[in-house]
């Protein structure tokens, strides 16, 4: 090959890395405002954590009113960490659907016995396949989804925190 | 009054780096023999105004001076003098201007200490690092300016972020700095040797100096991050796999790959194209790691700011070197002499490559798993997760070989090695860690296929490290880096295999039972500190024959409400034992992570080890005989 082939496809390369990373510092790291709502897609089919039963997740949402959707795991220390927030939003009566991402069944159902089980029904998602349709990118993440019209309303990527709980619960009461 | 003063000095310095690029650029096309005495002196007014600048930040955050918006933001009153000052470097200004100060020290020492060199090639690498050094400048100056005025004067900062008040914080960024700029001087010195023509043996005994500090500084940069996480975030485990902490093993992986080759270079004179390319990318992806630190590009828990134009600035910045380098690699090209030799399969020179090919297929499994992501991102829109299986899978196996070349590379000879009678030697090593293993990996339920080779492959190549202290010829920081290296890759391995934690609720007076060790909750302690409230709690673990304590806390604080939990460690040679406890509801019970983790120590011992290794090559003088 000679040289300024060479050459000129490392700079074409280049360029187009270039422009890869420049479209990127673009993309919005706000997942908060309207550009992200997307509908999720309710055919889906998942396996229940404690009976091994596989049913369609559109049985788990509320028609009426909207639900909060965690993506966790027991291997995850953030995770940990915004357990307590989610115990309060139970205490609120919210309905929670867990995700499992990449979990041991018997690992996920010790932290639910010793930290205490918020969610009204938890699916696993042993290979991560199912969180990747929620369009997550990591755990914990918790999305908060209308149950009429099967839309993302809301996302927060990390642990939540207590700011957050006040904000959730103003959420649900706007959609509700 | 330090604010003014700090901004003035970036502009004089400012001014001084303009008129050094164009002199020295000017000076490199002109036929001059000696190095223009204005040179030493500009450089050193260049670095006294930038330390003033910084200093000048210091001192802002000692005196907790609020007019200041950098100190208002990332400190407060009630911070210990310590972290006031390490505040200065613990935030997006600030650490900017500490590289920019590193950045004009390392230039500074470089003039003095390559009298000796070409004039030329000193005016080029001046060229090179002055433009460096201005472009973070500009950058500075438009985007990230640490002197910003508030008006009217807050009475108290912002920052009290427990987190980050952490001693092995404190000093881990300005360590792991010292190793990124060290590499600009790598990459403005190649350059600068690529266009003068004096590629060669007397060149890389040079720069190797530069590249063995960058190197050591960079290693125990990495090291204390990773301490950081284990002690401070309280996961139980000491490296992630985040982003954030992927870039800064990338030009790790890559400045021991050109650490290598350079040996090449000075021993043999080969490898002289292959050693600009890796200079240019050790620097290119120092660069890249701020880049993606800075710019909130990546989708990582630990990116804070999210600023566009300060990425669009830094991008652009990166861009612009590294095509400059690409241009003048390739029209320089035919100006390194042709000193190709005859190449033998078992050789060093061979043994080194093989080094090289590794570390590149380290480096571009970290690469493509960092970036891959914000790639997938902008051209589809999908979002996809890489996590610890991915680094996991693939580079877990390749281990296998890396352990094997390892164990017998380093000992060959230069130009040509004969395959000697068998060595029984090498046979009764093989045995012993046979045997070792096999005990080992009794005591372990996990069998794992793999876990099999990777167990004997480290221990037979820490033998051999061992050995090589006693037979080998080659030079002491290199028998002691490579120790170093196989007592990691070893302490690692055990620890993943032996490590087991158990999670509870108790309450005061509860005993677990776990792996034949009684945790008993004793008491929990209710405290009032300063501004926050303390549990401190009190654990007693007991083995067959002894017993320790372990005092974790949970701390919260009220403004804002926080809680954290403080893990209490118990480190001995052999093992951490690891216990952290949270608050459930108000029913008196806690929630209890016992963990124990084999080997701990060893993991941050053998790091020291393979730094301190690098660091004795840089302080000994004509060693390296072989």
């Amino acid at each position: 090959m000679s040289k300024n082939i060479k050459f000129l496809g490392l700079l074409l390369t280049l360029i187009i890395i270039f422009i890869i990373l420049l479209k990127g510092l673009n993309v919005s790291k706000d997942y908060s405002n309207e550009k992200l709502k997307s509908k999720i897609d309710f055919s889906l089919n998942a396996k229940k954590l404690f009976s091994d039963e596989t049913i369609n997740i559109s049985d788990l949402f509320d028609k009426n009113s909207p639900s909060v959707v965690n993506i966790w795991a027991s291997w995850c220390a953030p995770c940990r960490e915004e357990h307590q927030f989610l115990m309060k939003l139970k205490d609120m009566n919210i309905n929670i659907i867990g995700i499992n991402y990449k979990d041991s069944p018997k690992n996920a159902k010790n932290f639910l016995s010793s930290l205490g089980n918020p969610y009204s029904e938890v699916i696993t998602d042993n290979d991560g396949t199912k969180s990747i349709e929620f369009g997550a990118i990591g755990v914990p993440e918790t999305f908060i989804i209308s149950g009429k019209t099967n839309e993302i309303i809301k996302k927060y990527i990390g642990p939540l925190t207590s700011d957050n709980l006040i904000e959730i619960k103003n959420l649900l009461k706007k959609n509700a | 009054m330090s604010n003014y003063l700090g901004n003035y000095s970036l502009y004089i310095a400012l001014i001084a780096s303009v008129y050094l690029i164009f002199k020295s650029y000017l000076d490199a096309n002109s036929e001059n023999k000696d190095l223009d005495k204005n040179f030493i002196l500009i450089t050193s007014i260049q670095t006294i105004m930038i330390t003033v600048s910084f200093f000048s930040l210091v001192a802002a955050f000692v005196i907790s001076d609020f007019s200041n918006e950098t100190v208002f933001n990332n400190s407060h009153t009630l911070k210990p003098l310590f972290y006031k000052v390490s505040g200065t470097w613990g935030n997006h200004e600030g650490s900017l201007l500490l590289w920019l100060l590193v950045l004009s020290i390392f230039l500074f020492i470089f003039l003095l200490n390559s009298r000796s060199q070409d004039t030329k090639y000193k005016l080029l690498t001046i060229l090179f690092q002055q433009i460096i050094i201005s472009g973070f400048l500009v950058f500075i100056l438009l985007t990230s300016n640490p002197f910003k005025t508030l008006y009217p004067i807050p009475s108290e900062g912002l920052g009290l972020n427990p987190i980050l008040q952490d001693p092995a914080l404190a000093i881990h960024p300005p360590i792991l700095y010292l190793g990124y700029v060290g590499t600009s001087i790598i990459f403005s010195a190649s350059l600068a040797s690529m266009i003068s023509g004096n590629i060669g043996d007397k060149w890389a005994r040079h720069i190797k100096k530069w590249v063995l500090v960058s190197w050591v500084f960079l290693t125990i940069g990495i090291l204390l991050g990773s301490i950081w996480a284990y002690y401070e975030l309280g996961w139980g485990g000491f490296w992630f796999w985040d982003p954030v902490e992927n870039v800064s093993l990338m030009p790790w992986f890559c400045l021991t790959a050109l650490l290598h080759t350079v040996i090449v270079l000075q021993k043999r004179n080969l490898f002289k194209e292959w050693t600009i390319i890796l200079s240019i990318t050790t620097f290119s992806l120092s660069m890249s790691g701020t880049f993606l630190v800075r710019s909130g590009i990546l989708n990582s828990i630990h990116t804070f700011a999210n600023d566009p134009s300060r990425g669009l600035f830094i991008l652009s910045f990166l861009f612009i070197l590294i095509l400059m380098s690409i241009l003048i690699f390739f029209f320089n090209q035919n100006k390194i002499s042709n000193t190709a030799k005859e190449n033998f399969i078992l050789s060093k020179e061979t043994a080194i490559l093989v080094n090289n090919w590794f570390m590149m297929f380290f480096l571009s499994v970290v690469l493509i798993g960092t970036i891959y992501p914000i790639f997938l991102e902008v051209l589809n829109g999908s979002k996809i997760s890489v996590g610890p299986p991915f680094y996991h899978n693939l580079l877990i196996p390749f281990l296998i070989p890396f352990l094997i070349f390892m164990s017998f590379g380093p000992s060959l000879k230069w130009i040509k090695d004969k395959l000697k009678k068998f060595n029984y030697n090498i046979l009764i090593i093989f045995f012993i860690s046979l045997l070792i293993s096999y005990v080992i990996l009794t005591k372990t339920e996990n069998s794992f296929l793999l876990s099999i080779p990777l167990i004997v492959l480290s221990i037979y190549l820490l033998l051999v490290t061992i050995k090589d202290f006693f037979v080998s010829r080659s030079s002491i920081s290199q028998k002691i880096s490579h120790f170093g290296f196989s007592l990691l890759i070893t302490s690692i391995l055990l620890n993943g295999l032996f490590s087991n934690e158990f999670n509870s609720n108790m309450k005061v007076g509860d005993e677990r039972i776990f792996n034949e060790k009684v945790v008993k909750l004793k008491e929990v302690n209710v405290t009032d500190v300063d501004n926050y409230k303390s549990l401190k709690a009190s654990f007693e673990v007991t083995n067959k024959n002894s017993s320790f304590a372990l005092y974790p806390e949970v701390r919260i604080y009220q403004q804002p409400l926080t809680i954290t939990s403080e893990a209490d460690i118990k480190t001995t040679l052999f093992s951490d034992n690891f216990l952290v406890f949270n608050i459930l509801k108000d029913d008196g019970y806690y929630n209890v992570r016992y963990q124990y983790k084999p080997l701990m120590i060893w993991i941050w011992i053998s790091t020291i080890f393979i730094g301190f290794g690098g660091l004795l090559s840089v302080i000994r003088k004509n060693e390296q005989k072989y």
